[in-house]
């Protein structure tokens, strides 16, 4: 491909106006740090300037035929991390643990066909949980485009629905601008992942580099501000309530650590109970007495009582996704509705709300505390008081109580004592989980009381998630005790992740709740199957603990409650990813419940659970 | 019925919402040209199962390089409000009206249809054609092209009148719309 060198007969007319004067201009003012020491870029090397541009240090890939040129890149520079996965998935799931722990955008790198077919479920977690990511993917050269190419897939059109936006840069010229607007697109409004299909003839080709700063990305501005009117009819109902609730949810972690603080302020401020979703866990200390637990299918009984009795529901960053409203005619009958969401296609997408404000949760919590403050607004004492009666009444029934054992481990006990040993370390702790009835019980029993510091895959459900976002979150924190709460399942569908953590030195734990069973799966088979447990129990699942050893790893087990501490101690100490077996009830069940198609008020709590006294409904 | 109720009980998703009243909404959507935003705007509809009646794109702005695509859709109130938001992100969409919501609008539709016939039916087909204002714009001795633009209704009144009379191929361009009034449909830039 010959250069072109920001000709400008092939250009359009908008774009020679708009782009030669700062080209031009850029050489003149103060040039910004070159990753390459030479005047023209090849488009590998442009990629490499962008990523450094767009603030990236660390980025998760695994190389083919069609990134070559960027691997190459990559090799002759040191301002950009790779880390070498062993699976395209993973690198998605890493990228994403880093920009959840970190607040950035993570970056994964794969090649083409089979490298971006891989990478769909990662981008389509992402997707699902709205978290900032941008993955490059090679391409056959753009004259083999349609032959069905060797490695060729239509990663544009593969990807088109589980991305926020995609693009396939045919000319080398658009490369550097349409890396800057997808790191744009990632993290503005709500965060989403995007795909960069790269041909392989455009890697190679030499073009011209353009910074952030010169490069128009105008044509995407979500509104983050909110109409202060709305505002101020939010406050206005928020502070006649009797009987309120703040429901929050990842929209709050998305828009970053100074929204928690805001809400913390404002619940503080009402003296309002609070309820934070499975992704919003941590925006609100939950440790303080004003958050009652997480809400929906596992949430606390406290929880989904005060959603369905509540007289006015102030959701912010929430989505009323399914696994929290329960049936949607019997959600929350008789309270009126605020919904602070930044996409506009979640405000009455799932629940009708009585006022939506489009905004971001840091804008929209700053201008509701401001309202607050200006009419001097005070919560109605006497109704607040009786409402926290009924909800005191409501946690009196103890809803994650279980009957714990001297001779086997109940899961729920294993997580007490890695929560009491977590919180004696003095290290910053981050958890990640896989997906099923560990998850469940890692979000009911471990206490989030910052905001960034828990991933999980919440929309998606991906098991095999938890493993390699561990690995993306100790990347970023390498001094922090980064934990993955895992399921005997879930953690063989990313376990070849073990060998990128030996590679990198990264001392992940792996608290595997091992039960032989795909615990989730089972637990419905059980209530709503007939107790046919059909392909849910693992009849060969492999000896962890050696399994640990054989990738150079560390591998522990504990079989009784009296090993628990012991093993807890030593994984704290060790300086390797390790696994941890802690073989655990496998009849143990993960409660409270709404099971399908009920509300919140038809929970059904553990068997073990104190017993519930009818009238305090 | 035994179906219904399985999926009630046993459902990790619980049953499926009463359906609300369907109703066709004309949008206006402002586009930037470039590659799969087509795609795009498609795979939205199918993707979570919105209806499309009618598609038609093409570039109105060459400098700017942008393109207005004008649908039809049904469904509820609640689910065209949802297919105006999920439209409205999309990074490449300036700009999304509906003109079913916003006030009084006109909407055209162009048709070619090939008629084949002899005599009398030949002549009705023609007699037809000038009720309609439909213009013939090809002939042979045992046939006709015929063009009509109107409504969809107008459209779908003439094509029916036509099936008896020898209608053999139908091509529709499917709706172009436009609000009353001085007020455009402008993408805010």
């Amino acid at each position: 491909m010959a250069t072109k060198n920001m000709s400008t007969k092939a250009q359009p007319k908008m774009q020679l106006v708009k782009t030669t004067p700062q080209v031009k201009a850029k050489t003149a003012k103060s040039k910004p740090v070159m990753v390459f020491d030479k005047k023209t870029l090849t488009g590998a090397e442009i990629v490499i300037q962008a990523l450094v541009d767009n603030g990236v240090d660390t980025i998760f890939g695994y190389p083919g035929g069609a990134v070559l040129p960027i691997y190459d890149a990559i090799f002759q520079q040191k301002k950009v991390r790779h880390v070498l996965v062993r699976h395209e998935q993973a690198a998605l799931h890493a990228a994403e643990g880093y920009a959840r722990s970190t607040g950035k955008v993570g970056c994964a790198l794969v090649t083409s066909g089979p490298g971006a077919t891989n990478a769909v479920t990662g981008l389509t977690d992402a997707l699902l949980d709205s978290i900032p990511v941008v993955c490059f993917s090679g391409q056959v050269p753009t004259f083999l485009i349609g032959t069905d190419a060797f490695q060729e897939a239509d990663t544009t059109g593969i990807t088109r629905q589980c991305t926020k936006q995609n693009y396939l840069v045919k000319d080398v010229k658009d490369l550097a601008k349409t890396v800057h607007e997808a790191f744009h697109v990632a993290k503005s409004g709500r965060p989403g992942p995007v795909v960069i299909d790269l041909p392989k003839d455009v890697q190679f080709a030499p073009g011209p580099y353009q910074s952030p700063e010169d490069t128009d990305i105008s044509r995407y501005q979500p509104r983050t501000m909110p109409d202060l009117s709305k505002i101020e009819a939010a406050v206005e109902l928020i502070a006649g309530a009797k009987k309120p609730i703040f429901y929050t949810g990842g929209g709050v972690i998305n828009a970053g650590p100074e929204a928690a603080k805001l809400l913390a302020e404002f619940v503080q401020m009402t003296g309002y109970p609070l309820t934070s979703t499975l992704m919003g866990l941590g925006a609100y200390p939950m440790s303080d007495t004003q958050h009652l637990g997480m809400l929906g299918m596992h949430g606390t009984f406290e929880a989904n009582w005060a959603m369905h009795d509540c007289d006015v529901m102030v959701n912010i960053g929430a989505r009323f996704d399914d696994r929290v409203t329960g049936r949607l005619d019997a959600f929350s009958p008789n309270s009126k509705k605020i919904h602070i969401d930044i996409d506009p296609s979640s405000i009455n997408k799932n629940v009708r709300v009585d006022l939506g404000i489009v905004a971001d949760s840091t804008e929209a919590l700053r201008a509701m505390i401001a309202v607050w403050k200006k009419r001097k607004y005070k919560a109605n004492a006497p109704a607040l008081k009786q409402w926290w009666a009924q909800i005191e009444k409501w946690r009196s029934v103890k809803c994650l109580s279980y009957k714990n054992s001297q001779t086997i481990i109940k899961p729920q006990y294993a997580l007490e004592r890695l929560q009491s040993a977590l919180s004696k370390d003095k290290r910053e702790v981050f958890i990640s989980t896989e997906v099923g009835q560990h998850q469940m019980w890692a979000a009911q029993f471990l206490k989030f009381d910052q905001p960034n510091h828990w991933m999980t895959s919440g929309g998606l459900g991906t098991m095999g998630y938890g493993l390699p976002a561990a690995i993306g979150v100790q990347m970023a924190h390498p001094d922090a005790l980064v934990v993955d709460v895992a399921g005997d399942a879930s953690i063989l569908m990313n376990i070849q992740e073990l060998s990128t953590a030996v590679q990198y030195r990264l001392p992940v734990k792996v608290f595997i709740l091992n039960n032989q069973w795909m615990g989730m799966v089972k637990q419905w088979q059980e209530l709503l199957h007939g107790e046919r447990y059909s392909n849910s129990y693992t009849e060969s699942l492999p000896d962890f603990v050696k399994l640990a050893e054989a990738y150079g790893g560390v591998g522990l087990r504990a079989q009784t409650p009296d090993d628990l501490d012991r093993v807890i101690k030593e994984m704290m100490k060790t300086d390797r990813v390790t696994l941890v077996d802690i073989c655990v009830d496998q009849k143990e069940n993960c409660f409270p419940m709404i099971p399908s198609g009920k509300a919140h008020n038809e929970m059904i709590l553990s068997p073990d659970a104190e017993k519930f006294d009818k009238t305090l409904v | 019925m035994v179906r219904q109720s399985l999926q009630d009980k046993k459902s990790v998703y619980g049953a499926a919402p009463v359906q609300d009243p369907v109703s066709s909404h004309t949008l206006a959507v402002i586009v930037d040209n470039e590659p799969g935003v087509l795609a795009r705007v498609i795979g939205l509809f199918s993707g979570r199962g919105y209806n499309i009646e009618s598609l038609t794109v093409a570039e109105t702005d060459h400098t700017s390089r942008q393109s207005r695509i004008t649908l039809v859709c049904s469904g509820t109130v609640h689910v065209i409000e949802q297919i105006h938001h999920q439209l409205g992100r999309l990074v490449p969409v300036h700009k999304v009206s509906n003109l079913t919501l916003e006030g009084t609008h006109i909407e055209r539709e162009l048709a070619l249809l090939k008629v084949v016939g002899k005599k009398d039916k030949r002549i009705e087909a023609l007699r037809v054609a000038d009720i309609f204002r439909a213009r013939v714009v090809d002939s042979t001795l045992e046939s006709f092209v015929f063009e009509i633009t109107g409504t969809t209704e107008k459209v779908d009144a003439f094509v029916a009148l036509m099936r008896p009379l020898g209608l053999i191929e139908i091509s529709r361009t499917g709706v172009a719309a436009m609000s009353r009034g001085k007020e455009g449909v402008h993408n805010g830039e």
